[in-house]
Protein backbone atom coordinates (compact mmCIF):
# COMPACT_ATOMS: atom_id res chain seq x y z
CA UNK A 1 0.00 0.00 0.00
CA UNK A 2 3.44 2.29 0.63
CA UNK A 3 3.59 3.03 -2.94
CA UNK A 4 0.25 4.61 -3.41
CA UNK A 5 -0.06 6.68 -0.67
CA UNK A 6 3.72 7.82 -1.56
CA UNK A 7 2.46 8.68 -5.23
CA UNK A 8 -1.04 10.71 -3.20
CA UNK A 9 1.45 12.85 -1.09
CA UNK A 10 3.69 13.50 -4.22
CA UNK A 11 0.91 14.80 -6.14
CA UNK A 12 -0.71 16.65 -3.13
CA UNK A 13 2.46 18.30 -3.00
CA UNK A 14 3.30 18.86 -6.27
CA UNK A 15 -0.90 20.39 -5.94
CA UNK A 16 -0.03 22.38 -3.06
CA UNK A 17 3.02 23.79 -4.39
CA UNK A 18 1.06 24.83 -7.76
CA UNK A 19 -1.84 26.63 -5.51
CA UNK A 20 1.22 28.73 -3.59
CA UNK A 21 3.14 29.54 -6.86
CA UNK A 22 0.66 31.19 -9.20
CA UNK A 23 -0.09 33.99 -10.65
CA UNK A 24 -2.92 32.87 -12.72
CA UNK A 25 -6.48 31.95 -11.54
CA UNK A 26 -7.38 29.24 -13.66
CA UNK A 27 -3.62 27.78 -12.78
CA UNK A 28 -4.51 28.07 -9.17
CA UNK A 29 -7.89 25.99 -9.97
CA UNK A 30 -6.11 23.01 -11.74
CA UNK A 31 -3.84 23.03 -8.91
CA UNK A 32 -6.75 22.52 -6.84
CA UNK A 33 -7.90 19.76 -9.02
CA UNK A 34 -5.02 17.76 -8.63
CA UNK A 35 -5.07 17.87 -4.94
CA UNK A 36 -8.50 16.56 -5.18
CA UNK A 37 -6.99 13.79 -7.02
CA UNK A 38 -4.87 12.93 -4.67
CA UNK A 39 -6.92 12.86 -1.85
CA UNK A 40 -9.21 10.62 -4.05
CA UNK A 41 -6.37 8.03 -4.99
CA UNK A 42 -6.07 7.75 -0.75
CA UNK A 43 -9.23 6.82 -0.32
CA UNK A 44 -9.49 4.45 -2.76
CA UNK A 45 -6.04 2.82 -2.20
CA UNK A 46 -7.43 2.85 1.82
CA UNK A 47 -11.16 1.18 0.86
CA UNK A 48 -8.59 -1.65 -1.69
CA UNK A 49 -6.22 -2.81 1.07
CA UNK A 50 -7.73 -2.03 4.63
CA UNK A 51 -11.37 -1.65 4.63
CA UNK A 52 -12.25 -4.10 1.85
CA UNK A 53 -15.99 -5.35 3.27
CA UNK A 54 -17.50 -2.33 1.61
CA UNK A 55 -16.74 0.04 -0.68
CA UNK A 56 -17.70 3.49 1.54
CA UNK A 57 -14.25 4.73 0.65
CA UNK A 58 -14.91 5.23 -3.70
CA UNK A 59 -18.49 6.30 -2.65
CA UNK A 60 -16.45 9.19 -0.64
CA UNK A 61 -14.23 9.48 -3.94
CA UNK A 62 -17.29 10.08 -5.68
CA UNK A 63 -18.89 12.54 -3.81
CA UNK A 64 -15.37 14.24 -4.15
CA UNK A 65 -15.33 14.04 -7.67
CA UNK A 66 -18.94 15.96 -7.94
CA UNK A 67 -18.18 18.65 -5.74
CA UNK A 68 -14.91 19.49 -7.53
CA UNK A 69 -16.84 19.45 -11.02
CA UNK A 70 -19.26 22.27 -8.72
CA UNK A 71 -16.16 23.92 -7.33
CA UNK A 72 -15.18 24.21 -10.68
CA UNK A 73 -17.92 25.43 -12.57
CA UNK A 74 -18.41 28.16 -10.11
CA UNK A 75 -15.11 29.25 -9.71
CA UNK A 76 -14.06 29.37 -13.42
CA UNK A 77 -17.89 31.25 -13.73
CA UNK A 78 -15.93 33.56 -10.83
CA UNK A 79 -12.85 33.71 -13.07
CA UNK A 80 -14.60 34.97 -16.41
CA UNK A 81 -16.30 37.39 -14.20
CA UNK A 82 -13.26 38.67 -13.02
CA UNK A 83 -11.50 38.70 -16.40
CA UNK A 84 -14.58 41.04 -17.55
CA UNK A 85 -14.04 43.65 -14.67
CA UNK A 86 -9.95 43.51 -14.68
CA UNK A 87 -9.24 42.46 -18.34
CA UNK A 88 -6.73 40.08 -16.70
CA UNK A 89 -6.93 37.25 -14.53
CA UNK A 90 -3.86 37.09 -12.23
CA UNK A 91 -3.81 37.07 -9.17
CA UNK A 92 -1.91 40.57 -8.59
CA UNK A 93 -4.87 42.64 -9.99
CA UNK A 94 -7.55 40.83 -7.33
CA UNK A 95 -6.69 42.77 -4.21
CA UNK A 96 -9.63 45.05 -3.68
CA UNK A 97 -11.20 42.76 -1.34
CA UNK A 98 -7.98 43.24 0.62
CA UNK A 99 -7.91 46.78 2.95
CA UNK B 1 -8.25 -12.06 -5.55
CA UNK B 2 -4.90 -11.43 -3.82
CA UNK B 3 -3.59 -8.31 -3.23
CA UNK B 4 -2.04 -7.12 -6.06
CA UNK B 5 2.24 -6.03 -5.89
CA UNK B 6 2.65 -2.64 -7.25
CA UNK B 7 3.49 -3.35 -10.54
CA UNK B 8 5.02 -2.14 -13.40
CA UNK B 9 1.97 -1.05 -14.24
CA UNK B 10 2.02 0.96 -11.17
CA UNK B 11 5.07 2.39 -11.94
CA UNK B 12 4.64 3.88 -15.62
CA UNK B 13 1.26 5.50 -14.42
CA UNK B 14 3.20 7.07 -11.26
CA UNK B 15 5.87 8.17 -13.55
CA UNK B 16 3.40 9.99 -15.68
CA UNK B 17 1.29 11.56 -12.92
CA UNK B 18 4.19 13.36 -11.35
CA UNK B 19 5.85 14.12 -14.48
CA UNK B 20 2.68 15.77 -15.90
CA UNK B 21 1.64 16.93 -12.58
CA UNK B 22 5.06 18.90 -12.68
CA UNK B 23 4.32 19.86 -15.81
CA UNK B 24 0.92 21.10 -14.65
CA UNK B 25 2.21 22.96 -12.32
CA UNK B 26 5.54 24.82 -13.72
CA UNK B 27 4.67 25.47 -17.41
CA UNK B 28 4.43 28.75 -18.53
CA UNK B 29 1.82 28.80 -21.04
CA UNK B 30 -1.69 28.10 -19.42
CA UNK B 31 -3.04 26.13 -22.13
CA UNK B 32 0.09 23.85 -22.32
CA UNK B 33 -0.78 23.09 -18.51
CA UNK B 34 -3.97 22.38 -19.25
CA UNK B 35 -3.47 19.67 -21.74
CA UNK B 36 -0.96 18.03 -19.31
CA UNK B 37 -3.67 18.38 -16.87
CA UNK B 38 -6.20 16.05 -18.69
CA UNK B 39 -2.65 13.49 -19.01
CA UNK B 40 -2.45 13.60 -15.55
CA UNK B 41 -6.28 12.67 -14.72
CA UNK B 42 -6.10 10.12 -17.34
CA UNK B 43 -2.89 8.36 -15.37
CA UNK B 44 -5.62 9.09 -12.40
CA UNK B 45 -8.16 6.41 -13.99
CA UNK B 46 -5.45 3.98 -14.61
CA UNK B 47 -4.50 4.20 -10.77
CA UNK B 48 -7.90 3.44 -10.01
CA UNK B 49 -8.49 0.61 -11.95
CA UNK B 50 -5.34 -1.00 -10.77
CA UNK B 51 -7.29 -0.15 -7.16
CA UNK B 52 -10.36 -2.26 -8.35
CA UNK B 53 -12.74 0.90 -9.08
CA UNK B 54 -13.56 0.64 -12.06
CA UNK B 55 -16.99 3.04 -11.83
CA UNK B 56 -14.95 5.66 -10.48
CA UNK B 57 -12.11 5.23 -13.18
CA UNK B 58 -15.07 5.64 -15.70
CA UNK B 59 -16.66 8.15 -13.75
CA UNK B 60 -13.41 10.16 -13.53
CA UNK B 61 -12.59 9.80 -17.37
CA UNK B 62 -16.20 11.01 -17.95
CA UNK B 63 -16.45 13.97 -15.45
CA UNK B 64 -13.01 14.97 -15.33
CA UNK B 65 -11.52 14.51 -18.67
CA UNK B 66 -14.66 15.29 -20.43
CA UNK B 67 -16.29 17.79 -18.38
CA UNK B 68 -14.12 20.12 -16.23
CA UNK B 69 -10.85 19.60 -18.55
CA UNK B 70 -12.87 21.48 -21.37
CA UNK B 71 -14.29 23.47 -19.43
CA UNK B 72 -10.81 24.34 -17.80
CA UNK B 73 -9.68 24.86 -21.49
CA UNK B 74 -12.49 26.96 -22.29
CA UNK B 75 -11.72 29.16 -19.32
CA UNK B 76 -8.06 29.43 -20.78
CA UNK B 77 -9.37 30.50 -24.30
CA UNK B 78 -11.71 33.05 -23.43
CA UNK B 79 -9.38 35.10 -20.75
CA UNK B 80 -6.26 34.59 -21.72
CA UNK B 81 -4.21 35.83 -24.70
CA UNK B 82 -2.74 32.82 -25.85
CA UNK B 83 -0.35 34.43 -28.12
CA UNK B 84 1.74 36.12 -24.91
CA UNK B 85 3.35 33.00 -23.26
CA UNK B 86 6.19 34.98 -21.77
CA UNK B 87 4.15 36.68 -18.90
CA UNK B 88 6.19 34.76 -15.73
CA UNK B 89 3.41 32.46 -14.35
CA UNK B 90 4.79 31.98 -10.63
CA UNK B 91 5.23 34.81 -8.14
CA UNK B 92 7.93 35.61 -5.85
CA UNK B 93 7.49 32.99 -3.38
CA UNK B 94 8.42 30.19 -5.57
CA UNK B 95 11.48 28.82 -4.13
CA UNK B 96 10.21 29.14 -0.65
CA UNK B 97 6.94 27.35 -1.79
CA UNK B 98 9.17 24.54 -3.26
CA UNK B 99 11.06 24.16 -0.34
CA UNK B 100 7.89 23.59 1.81
CA UNK B 101 6.35 21.57 -0.68
CA UNK B 102 9.64 19.21 -0.50
CA UNK B 103 9.53 19.27 2.95
CA UNK B 104 5.47 18.59 3.21
CA UNK B 105 6.05 15.39 0.95
CA UNK B 106 9.30 14.64 3.18
CA UNK B 107 7.14 14.90 6.28
CA UNK B 108 4.20 12.94 4.73
CA UNK B 109 6.43 10.15 3.31
CA UNK B 110 8.43 9.90 6.35
CA UNK B 111 4.74 9.34 8.42
CA UNK B 112 3.15 7.22 5.82
CA UNK B 113 6.21 4.76 6.68
CA UNK B 114 6.75 4.74 10.02
CA UNK B 115 2.71 3.44 10.60
CA UNK B 116 2.35 -0.03 10.51
CA UNK B 117 -0.87 0.06 12.18
CA UNK B 118 -2.97 -1.03 9.41
CA UNK B 119 -3.89 -4.46 9.29
CA UNK B 120 -3.81 -4.80 4.86
CA UNK B 121 -6.52 -7.24 4.09
CA UNK B 122 -5.20 -10.37 2.66
CA UNK B 123 -8.52 -10.43 0.30
CA UNK B 124 -9.38 -7.59 -2.73
CA UNK B 125 -13.06 -6.13 -3.08
CA UNK B 126 -15.27 -9.31 -3.73
CA UNK B 127 -18.36 -6.95 -5.18
CA UNK B 128 -19.07 -6.32 -8.38
CA UNK B 129 -17.82 -2.85 -8.67
CA UNK B 130 -20.67 -1.12 -10.45
CA UNK B 131 -24.14 -2.79 -8.78
CA UNK B 132 -22.43 -2.39 -5.45
CA UNK B 133 -22.27 1.05 -6.11
CA UNK B 134 -25.73 1.19 -7.26
CA UNK B 135 -26.70 -0.66 -4.03
CA UNK B 136 -24.76 1.97 -1.46
CA UNK B 137 -26.61 4.96 -3.71
CA UNK B 138 -29.92 3.63 -3.33
CA UNK B 139 -29.91 2.77 0.51
CA UNK B 140 -27.35 3.81 2.59
CA UNK B 141 -26.01 6.68 0.45
CA UNK B 142 -29.50 8.25 0.17
CA UNK B 143 -29.43 11.26 1.44
CA UNK B 144 -25.62 12.33 0.60
CA UNK B 145 -26.80 11.48 -3.43
CA UNK B 146 -29.91 13.60 -3.39
CA UNK B 147 -27.69 16.73 -1.48
CA UNK B 148 -25.17 16.66 -4.13
CA UNK B 149 -27.61 16.50 -6.68
CA UNK B 150 -28.83 19.58 -5.09
CA UNK B 151 -25.40 20.98 -4.95
CA UNK B 152 -25.46 20.39 -8.47
CA UNK B 153 -28.08 22.28 -9.37
CA UNK B 154 -27.13 25.41 -6.75
CA UNK B 155 -23.78 25.38 -9.11
CA UNK B 156 -25.49 25.05 -12.08
CA UNK B 157 -27.85 28.89 -11.57
CA UNK B 158 -25.31 30.07 -9.60
CA UNK B 159 -22.39 29.40 -12.81
CA UNK B 160 -25.54 30.95 -14.91
CA UNK B 161 -26.29 33.93 -12.75
CA UNK B 162 -22.44 34.86 -12.43
CA UNK B 163 -21.50 34.40 -15.90
CA UNK B 164 -24.81 36.02 -17.35
CA UNK B 165 -24.20 39.56 -19.28
CA UNK B 166 -25.37 41.93 -17.35
CA UNK B 167 -28.16 44.12 -19.31
CA UNK B 168 -27.88 48.18 -18.48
Amino acid sequence: MFPYLALSAVLFSIGLFGVLTRRNVIGILMSLELMFNAANINFVAFNRFVATDGLVGQMFAIFIVVVAAAEAVVGLSIVLLIYRNWRGIGTDNIHVMKW
Amino acid sequence: MEVPEAGVVFWILSVVIIVSGMLVVSLKNIFHCALALVVCLFAVAGIYLLLEAEFLAAAQVLIYVGAVAILIIFAVMLTTDLASGKITQTNENATIAFVACVMFAAVAMFLIKKTRVWDISPFGLSFDNVSAIGKYLMTEFMLPFEVVSVLLLAALIGAVVLARKERS
